[in-house]
This record gives structure tokens, C-alpha cells and sequence, in this order.
């Protein structure tokens, strides 16, 4: 990359740069007859005593001749007027194009940036962190933008100005104009050295600022450690002390800018008092007229503002270059891969054959050998076990061998070419590698299985008219900053590599990969909690309330019929509480949320209409009576209050002292706050679990009534903030499960929610719905870094995305070492199968496993101790047999 | 079933015929019901244990592994407690319990049980007491066997 800022601007912009110049240079004309203007009003038409402007008027060549003050007047304000038009244009267009070239330029510098990072090696991720990387991009170069498209326009621009006015006053009186440059030199001197002294402030608040920033990026990842071992203290010194080293440095900075701009204003004001001074004399002496004098001082008034830009200009440019300079210096690392390795486009690479040989193959870790000299050859169809205790560099042989990383000596050469020279179409198509821990992206599952597949845009992306020219428009503009012509829109699956016809769906050969993953339950229950949108998908939503009426009939089954108790809009549920009886319906959005349904205006006036009000008062009443009763004596942070209490620990005095001053029969003298207190708590009463017959039958039904009365008297405005339960609708709120399930579980069935899922998947294989199901479990967004799957599941999801690709080579590092030992055997069964005649290598944890592998490398201390069929090293005192005898 | 209902059934169980009815109130309040079909069993030996049982209605088989299967060594029924001796000993199930017939029972979070037997020494006393039966039952029944074991050699 360009070393300093000006070269990057000039190589990337040199054209815009010029056009900015030539249309700077064109608006000036025109700015100085705005100028002119004023005079000629004041001297022509309104000074009554001169007669000297009604003369012709001259305007670009054209002649105007007037012969009355007045339409000379509004002549000469209407062309006044034009120009203020014509400046404000010019101005405008400048100012937007310069800000339109400084945007472009940020784009490709930000863009250059994030390509490199996409390029470094994967060691030196151990020296830069991500806590260093992301403020880089974002926001240290932030302010080059507006630096750039001042680059050259303002130095060539306030320069001109400059000069014009020194010459005019020059032209007055050849002392007045030595006088008004006199301080130049010393600030030319001067601010250079102060500015140079802010600069290496800069770099150093910079870099203070990413350790900061550094710092932060490592609280948030190994927060749980912090707590752990109880040191937020510690940290928040730490954090202290770098907050006062940035302080420190950025007061430092204040002086000195201050000083600077403290003596450039001295200077600049300096300058009058020779005017007057030096002029005076001359005045007083008769050698320099009046006239001249007060033209000069003039003069010098449009001297000062191009003087102090172009300083303001020098500590900007400082600024930019500095900031330029550190970022660009970070993002050259050594060994960074050359671009060609990921541009060649190899539009489908042939596929691997022959063998993968290591040749002397070594790779040394600060002075350690963890790879030392290592010399094999695997058949491109063999499965090959790498066994060794945990240093013996069998993670860097296998990520070497995936071209993960770079050897430092020695070589790997797949089908007889170098592995180094390979583009990454080859490597990362050809062959797979899962890692111990596998990074997810923050995307549904779906996207993560088939993240393995997007390679290049393979097919347009089918805009209609409209949004087709606005993204031929994006991508114009992305090409015009240096960015990448590829759409992220188009449709970038490799169908082929997963053995799929282009187009067609990709579910049944993720779901293959998922099997042999192991990971189809996990998706399946995924699938169960997932939600639909009915209208989108029709279909499913149709099959879905199929299932609801075949759990239904199942449930209709004697030994059955107890586990759940469905919804039925005529009957109160039993096992719901009492806001969900009321809504009958499952909220969207905030409007009804069931914690706080009593407090919504809607539900408070159906309940007064229904006379409901009354009743659920003393039944709040009682709650709370009982309440009281039971949990006044834990202690506060008991977890009873969690787990059973309707009131928390903290609110629990205050519900104390509000029954000691009502009782039951005089509620009606309750305040609105104390209402509102009651009223609340019987929402949450389930009765067949709480079993506090505080809701008797005949509030049931009157529970039922305002049921309806919700239903029918619901605002338009709220209509969408409830779908409410309809047997014969799927309910595009509620998970596929509830939807099925369509009722509650019944509170006192002994294992009720094992024996219902049972009978789901029954219902869901009879009627074929189990691949839909997983389908919707590929909806499932895994969260950050794919923090809402378990351990287990990341690597089983990893595992399946390397498979779905097909590789010629399958890499695995230990991946299966979090999952449970049955788990562990099938994966490991599966894929032995399915790449028979294929390579596979596999680090294990486990090296008795090896025995199911057509060979075994035997791994110490970063050297190849032992290879060959397992039946031949698993001899006594062989190095494998104690490896598996430590297991 | 209503909670007060569970109170009065509770204090009818010797175990908890001491306890202050507004203690019983919160045993029952935090308990859970739980109904079980015949041949639905309630733990399976060597589980961890986590709960205790109080069998409200009906009977169950307690069942021990034995090299020949499982066999019966006793039968419990209404009022009786099961599943302590794994959150007392904190040991895995030592046996397995099967409904019988429709069994009903109110299941005891091992934090609650500790809870009251902490505050409650008279609960301590009835524990004891029934450990104690019980394994008096037990040497009986071992002395049985050995001497039969005895007489058939």
C-alpha cells in the first residue's frame, strides 16, 4: 500500500483531484464580480453625485447601457442576485463533490484495509487483536474523508487568495507588503517544530487509544474469568490508569495546539500594529498616501483568512498523514498472502488426486520447533489417523497441511504442486478443515451450514425493475471506490459441490450432512421451537395443523387424554393463567405482554365492562394474603422467591403493610396505586399448578365473557398486537411445537413433557413432517459467534459444513473432543464411511480410535515417531500403545 | 386438589405431623403433584436423586437390581415417604419405585426438605425414626435369609 497519505490520494483521485481545481478556478470570476457589485450600486446608482458609472455598464463584455438610476438599481441587484445564485451553486456543487470524493476514497481505503486483513497469516492474529483492528477501520480514519477532498484544492485555493492579496498590497507599497508577511518566516519556523511535537502526541494517544480499546475487547470476551476470579477491581484500575495515560497525552496536546494557535493569532494581529506604525510614519512623512494606507489595511483583512487556513491546512494534513501512516503500518504484516492466491478464479477446480506429501516439513513458533522436519505421504483415498499427546504439534501439522498456515521450512505438495502456490479456490474447495473450536457467524444455522458453499456470485440476483437499477447503481458506485464488482445479493451457492442441481433446494443434502454430523435431533428440536411466517410458507403452516389434529386424536386416547388440556375457546384452561385465559391468544410485540397485561388500558376497561375488576381485586386480596403467609419468614434472598413467589422479596414488606391497612371487605376504599398493586397478581395464577382456588367457577366463566368482550371490542389499532388461538388457524406467533401441541401441558403428569415430545414425533413421522420441521430448525439464528448452541452443537455444525462441500480432503483437529464419547463414535463411524476412497485425516484426543483408520501417524514433540497400519504399531513399548495406555 | 386440601393431608403424615400448619402451607405450595400411570416408575436405581416423595394415593413396588432382574423388597403406599435417602446420603437411588396402581405423590425439592429438617429437629426425629425401622426390617429379613441360606446348605 501507498506509504503516505498524499500518494494514496494523488494515485487514487488525481482526476477528481484536478476537476475540483478547475472548478474552483471557474466559480472565482465569478465570486470576484459579486464582489464588484456592492461598489457599483453604492458609486453608480445610489450616489446621486456621481455620474461617472451611468455610463455603459460592461458585464463579461456585454454592454448595458442605462440611462435612469432606478432600472440601473434593480438591474444591477438582479445580476447581484444571479450571482449569490450562481456562487451558492458553485459552492454547493464543490462541497458536495469533494465530500462525494472523500467518501469514495474512505470506501477503498477501508475496503483495501478489510482485504488485507483477509490476507494476513493466521499468526499474526496472535499479535494484533481484533480490539486494535475494528477502531483502525472504523473509526481512526474516519476524518481522512474530509481531509481528502481538501487535499489539494484548499492549499492551491486559499493559496491563490494569498498571494493575490500580498501582490495587490505589494503593488500599494512594497514596505507595507514586506511588513505584512515580516511574522511568516518565524511561524514557518516555529509551528513545524511545535506541530511536530503534537504529531508524536498523536501517534502515541493513537496507540494508547487501541490498547484501550484493546483492553475492552478483552473484558467483554473473557468477562466470565473476571468474575471468576473476582478481579473488576483490578480491571477497573487498569482501565483507570490507561483513561489517565490518554488524558495525560491529550492535555499535553491541548497546550501545544493552544499555544500554537495562541501565537499564530499574536502574530497574525502583530502585523496591524506595523501597519499602523510603520504605515502612520510613512503617512506623517508623506511618502505613502492616505488612500494607500486604507487600501492596504483592507487588503491585508482578505491577507488573514487564507493565512490562517493554510495553517489550519498544515495541521490537518499532519494529522491525516500521521493517522494514514499508523493504520497502513499495522496492515503489512510479514508473510501477508499475496493477492493472486485468492483473485485467481478458478471456476471449478479440477479435483484433487494423486497424494499429499510433506517434505522435511517444519515450523518454528518463537525458536520452538513445533513442527520439526516431518516427511510423509497420504493417498488422497486413505484415512489417516495423526495421534500424539497434546504438544505434539499435531494442531500446526494438520493446519499446515490444510494451508492454513505456512510452514517455515520444508514443504507440502498436494497431487505434485506446492500447497503454498495453490489459490484459495483450490485449498478452501477442495479440502476441509474443522478446528477444535469453530467460529460461527451471527446468522441462522442455515447459513452457517451451507456458509461452505459461497465461494464466488454464481447467479445474478432477480431484482425487479426498480431495485435492479438501484443496485446496478451500488455496484457502478462500489466499482468507482475500488470495491468489488461481485453482488452479495446474487446467489452464491455452489450448488454443485453439494451434489445439487443449481437451484434446486439445498435442504436434502444439508440434511445428509447434518445426519452424518449426528446433528439432526438437535435440529429437529431447533425446527420445534422455531416460528413460520404462514403466509410465506402456506404449505408448512397447512401440514403443521394437520399434525394439530392428528395430536388431538391421539390425545383422545384414555392414558393419554390427561397430559394436555387444549384450548378451547369456550372453556377456561385450567393449566393457563389467568392472562392467558383472558388474551387467549399469544401477544406480538409489547401491547399485551402477558407480565403485564393488567396495566393495559384495553384489558382494564373489558374488565370493568365485564365486572370483573371487583373480584379480581379480592382475589389479588387473597394472593397476596397467602403470599405473605408463606414467604414473609425466608430470607430475602431465598430462591423460593424466584421460583414460586408472585411477589418478589424486595416488594414483599411493601404488600405487608398494604394488608395490614385494607381488608378484604372494604377494597373499594383502595387508592389507584394500591389497586393496581392487587390487580396485578392474580394474572400470573395458573390454578391447577398453584392450587389456590382463588379463581372459583363462577369467575370462570365471567373470565370467559371478557374473553369475548377482548376479541370484540379490540381496537383496530391493536388488532396485529395478538394472534389469537383458533383451532383451525396456525398461529404464525407461536412455535411450531405450541402450534401442534395447541394447548397446555398439564400441570401433575408425571414426565407429561417427555411423553408429549414422544408423541409429537409420532405424529410429525406419520405424516412425513420431519424434514420440515429441521427445515425451520435451519432458521434458527445461532446468535454471536454462535453463542446459542451449545459447545456440542457448533462443532457438530462445523463438521457438517465441511462435509456438505464434498471435500476431496476432509481435515479434522480434534473436533469432536467437547462432544459425549456415543456421539463421538458415531461422527467418527459416519465419516469413515463416507470418505472411504476419499482422504480424511484426523487428529484424535482419543488415539485408541485409530484402530478404525487405514493408518496412523504417530506424533512426539513435533516429530514423526511411528506410521503405518495400526495392527503393525500397536505392539508393546511402541509409542502408540503408550499414548493409548495414558488415554 | 385444592393447597389447603394438600395442608390437611400433609399433617395426616407422622413425618409432618409436628410442623407448624403455615410451614406445611409452603412444603405444599412448593411441592409438586404429580401423577403417575401404572408401571410408570418415579426413579430408577443408580439416578441421581434429587426430590423426595410423599405418596399420597395409591401404591408402588420398590425395586432392587438383582444378577436375576429386578425384584420387589417392598411395597409403599398412601402417607409414605420415599426418594430420601438419596438427597439425605447424597448417594444415587439405591432403588427403583414403580406405580402400581394410579399413583399420586407430592414431590420435595431436596433444598426444601433440607430447609425443614434444618428448622424443624421433631422432622429430624420422625427421619431417624423411620431409618431406624427400617433397617431394623432389613436385619430382620437378612437374618432370615441367612439362616435359610443356612438350613438349605
Amino acid at each position: 500500500m501507498e506509504r503516505s497519505v498524499f500518494k494514496f490520494i494523488y494515485n487514487y483521485s488525481k482526476t477528481q483531484q484536478f476537476f475540483i481545481l478547475l472548478i474552483t478556478a471557474i466559480s472565482l470570476p465569478f465570486y470576484y464580480v459579486s464582489l464588484d457589485i456592492p461598489k457599483k450600486i453604492v458609486n453608480g446608482a445610489l450616489d446621486p453625485g456621481s455620474k461617472s458609472y451611468l455610463g455603459p455598464l460592461e458585464f463579461f463584455g456585454v454592454e448595458i447601457v442605462q440611462l435612469d438610476r432606478l432600472p440601473l438599481l434593480f438591474t444591477l441587484a438582479g445580476i447581484f442576485l444571479v450571482l449569490v445564485v450562481i456562487n451558492g451553486g458553485f459552492k454547493y456543487y464543490i462541497n458536495v463533490y469533494r465530500g462525494k470524493l472523500g467518501e469514495r476514497m474512505l470506501r477503498r481505503l477501508r475496503y483495501l484495509l478489510y482485504g488485507r486483513i483477509l490476507r494476513f497469516p493466521l499468526a499474526y492474529f496472535r499479535k494484533v487483536s481484533q480490539g486494535e483492528l475494528i477502531p483502525m477501520i472504523t473509526a481512526e480514519i474516519e476524518p481522512l474523508g474530509g481531509f481528502i477532498g481538501d487535499a489539494f484544492a484548499l492549499p492551491a485555493l486559499q493559496g491563490g487568495l494569498l498571494v493575490t492579496a500580498l501582490i495587490f498590497i505589494m503593488a500599494q507599497d512594497w514596505i507595507m507588503g514586506v511588513a505584512a508577511i515580516a511574522f511568516y518566516p518565524v511561524q514557518m519556523y516555529v509551528i513545524p517544530k511545535l506541530q511536530f511535537r503534537v504529531n508524536m502526541l498523536g501517534k502515541e494517544r493513537v496507540r494508547e487509544v487501541r490498547k484501550l480499546s484493546e483492553r475492552i475487547g478483552e473484558t467483554v470476551s473473557g468477562v466470565q474469568e473476571i468474575h471468576a476470579n473476582d478481579t473488576s477491581k483490578f480491571e477497573l484500575a487498569d482501565f483507570s490508569y490507561r483513561l489517565g495515560r490518554i488524558y495525560d497525552i491529550r492535555y499535553q496536546i491541548y497546550r501545544k495546539k493552544f499555544f500554537m494557535k495562541f501565537l499564530n493569532n499574536f502574530l497574525n494581529q502583530l502585523t496591524p500594529f506595523l501597519f499602523f506604525s510603520i504605515g502612520g510614519y510613512l503617512v506623517i512623512g508623506g511618502s505613502l498616501s492616505l488612500g494607500a494606507l486604507v487600501a492596504v489595511l483592507a487588503a491585508y483583512k482578505d491577507l488573514a483568512p487564507p493565512w490562517k487556513e493554510l495553517l489550519n491546512y498544515y495541521q490537518r494534513q499532519a494529522d491525516a498523514s500521521i493517522k494514514y501512516e499508523q493504520v497502513v503500518s499495522q496492515f503489512d504484516p510479514s508473510g501477508i498472502r499475496p493477492a493472486e492466491q485468492f483473485e485467481a478464479d478458478v471456476d471449478r477446480p479440477e479435483p484433487l488426486s494423486g497424494e499429499l506429501a510433506a517434505a522435511n516439513l517444519s515450523l518454528t513458533d518463537d525458536d520452538v520447533k513445533v513442527v520439526d522436519a516431518m516427511s510423509f505421504t497420504v493417498g488422497l483415498d486413505e484415512r489417516v489417523a495423526v495421534v500424539g499427546a497434546g504438544s505434539s504439534g499435531k494442531e500446526e501439522l494438520l493446519m499446515l497441511l490444510a494451508r492454513l498456515i505456512d510452514p517455515t521450512g520444508g514443504r507440502v505438495t498436494v497431487g505434485g504442486r506446492e500447497s503454498r502456490e495453490l489459490p484459495e479456490a483450490v485449498t478452501g474447495r477442495r479440502m476441509a478443515f474443522v478446528a477444535a473450536n469453530t467460529h460461527l457467524i451471527s446468522a441462522s444455522l442455515g447459513d452457517n451450514l451451507f456458509y461452505g458453499l459461497k465461494h464466488r456470485p454464481l447467479r445474478d440476483a432477480e431484482y425487479n425493475e426498480e431495485d435492479a437499477a438501484e443496485r446496478t447503481a451500488a455496484l457502478a458506485e462500489s466499482a468507482a471506490s475500488g470495491n468489488t464488482p461481485d453482488d452479495v445479493f446474487a446467489d452464491w451457492i455452489d450448488y454443485e459441490s453439494a451434489g445439487v442441481e443449481p437451484g434446486a433446494s439445498l435442504v436434502a443434502a444439508g440434511i445428509r450432512a447434518l445426519g452424518l454430523a449426528e446433528m439432526i435431533d438437535d435440529c429437529y428440536q431447533l425446527g420445534l421451537r422455531g416460528t413460520i411466517d404462514p403466509e410465506k410458507r402456506a404449505d408448512v403452516a397447512e401440514r403443521i395443523l394437520q399434525a394439530r389434529a392428528a395430536l388431538r386424536n391421539r390425545l383422545a386416547e384414555p392414558e393419554l387424554a390427561n397430559l394436555v388440556e387444549q384450548f378451547d375457546v369456550e372453556r377456561y384452561n385450567d393449566n393457563a393463567t389467568v392472562a392467558e385465559n383472558l388474551l387467549f391468544g399469544t401477544p406480538v410485540g409489547d401491547a399485551f405482554d402477558l407480565d403485564h397485561l393488567a396495566d393495559n388500558p384495553h384489558v382494564r376497561s373489558v374488565l370493568d365492562g365485564c365486572g370483573l375488576v371487583e373480584d379480581l381485586l379480592r382475589a389479588g386480596h387473597e394472593v397476596a394474603s397467602t403470599m405473605v403467609e408463606l414467604f414473609s419468614d425466608l430470607p430475602p434472598d431465598h430462591e423460593f422467591f424466584e421460583q414460586f413467589s408472585f411477589i418478589s422479596a424486595d416488594d414483599l414488606p411493601e404488600y405487608k403493610e398494604l394488608l395490614g391497612r385494607v381488608d378484604k371487605d372494604s377494597l373499594d376504599a383502595l387508592n389507584d396505586e394500591d389497586r393496581h398493586r392487587l390487580l396485578s397478581l392474580p394474572f400470573m395464577l395458573i390454578p391447577a399448578r398453584h392450587r389456590l382456588d382463588v379463581i372459583d367457577e363462577p369467575m370462570q366463566a365471567r373470565l370467559l365473557e371478557a374473553r369475548a368482550a377482548f376479541a370484540e371490542t379490540l381496537p383496530d389499532g391493536l388488532r396485529g398486537a395478538v394472534e389469537f388461538f383458533d383451532a383451525e388457524r396456525y398461529n404464525a406467533a407461536s412455535t411450531l411445537q405450541d402450534n401442534i401441541l395447541f394447548g397446555k401441558l398439564a400441570y401433575g403428569q408425571a414426565q407429561a413433557e417427555a411423553r408429549i415430545g414422544g408423541l409429537i414425533s409420532e405424529v410429525i413421522d406419520d405424516l412425513g413432517l420431519r424434514d420440515t420441521v429441521i427445515e425451520v430448525g435451519l432458521d434458527f439464528e445461532v446468535g454471536i459467534a454462535g453463542g446459542r448452541l451449545s459447545s456440542a452443537q457448533r462443532q457438530k455444525l462445523a463438521i457438517a459444513r465441511a462435509v456438505l462441500k464434498r471435500p476431496d480432503m476432509l481435515i479434522i483437529s480434534e473436533a469432536t473432543a467437547t462432544l459425549d464419547g456415543a456421539t463421538q463414535n458415531k461422527i467418527m463411524a459416519n465419516l469413515l464411511e463416507e470418505f472411504k476412497g476419499r482422504a480424511l485425516i484426523w487428529a484424535l484426543h482419543r488415539p485408541s480410535a485409530a484402530s478404525q483408520f487405514d493408518r496412523v501417524i504417530v506424533l512426539r514433540a513435533g516429530r514423526i515417531v511411528e506410521q503405518g497400519e495400526f495392527g503393525e504399531l500397536d505392539q508393546p513399548d511402541s509409542h502408540l500403545t503408550e499414548l493409548i495406555a495414558a488415554e | 386438589m385444592t393447597l389447603q386440601e394438600d395442608v390437611e393431608l400433609l399433617r395426616n403424615i407422622p413425618l409432618f405431623a409436628k410442623i407448624e400448619p403455615s410451614k406445611l402451607k409452603l412444603l405444599a405450595f412448593t411441592a409438586q403433584r404429580l401423577t403417575y400411570n401404572a408401571g410408570d416408575s418415579l426413579f430408577h436405581q443408580g439416578d441421581e436423586g434429587d426430590s423426595a416423595y410423599i405418596i399420597v394415593d395409591g401404591d408402588a413396588d420398590v425395586l432392587v437390581d438383582s444378577p436375576t432382574g429386578p425384584i420387589t423388597v417392598a411395597t409403599v403406599g398412601k402417607n409414605d415417604f420415599v426418594g430420601e435417602i438419596a438427597i439425605l446420603c447424597d448417594v444415587p437411588r439405591t432403588a427403583t419405585i414403580t406405580a402400581k396402581t394410579t399413583l399420586t405423590t407430592m414431590r420435595i425439592s431436596k433444598e426444601l426438605f433440607f430447609q425443614l429438617v434444618c428448622q424443624f429437629p421433631q422432622m429430624s426425629i420422625e427421619i431417624m425414626r423411620e431409618l431406624a425401622r427400617r433397617l431394623e426390617v432389613t436385619t430382620r429379613q437378612l437374618q432370615e435369609a441367612l439362616s435359610k441360606a443356612e438350613a438349605a446348605r
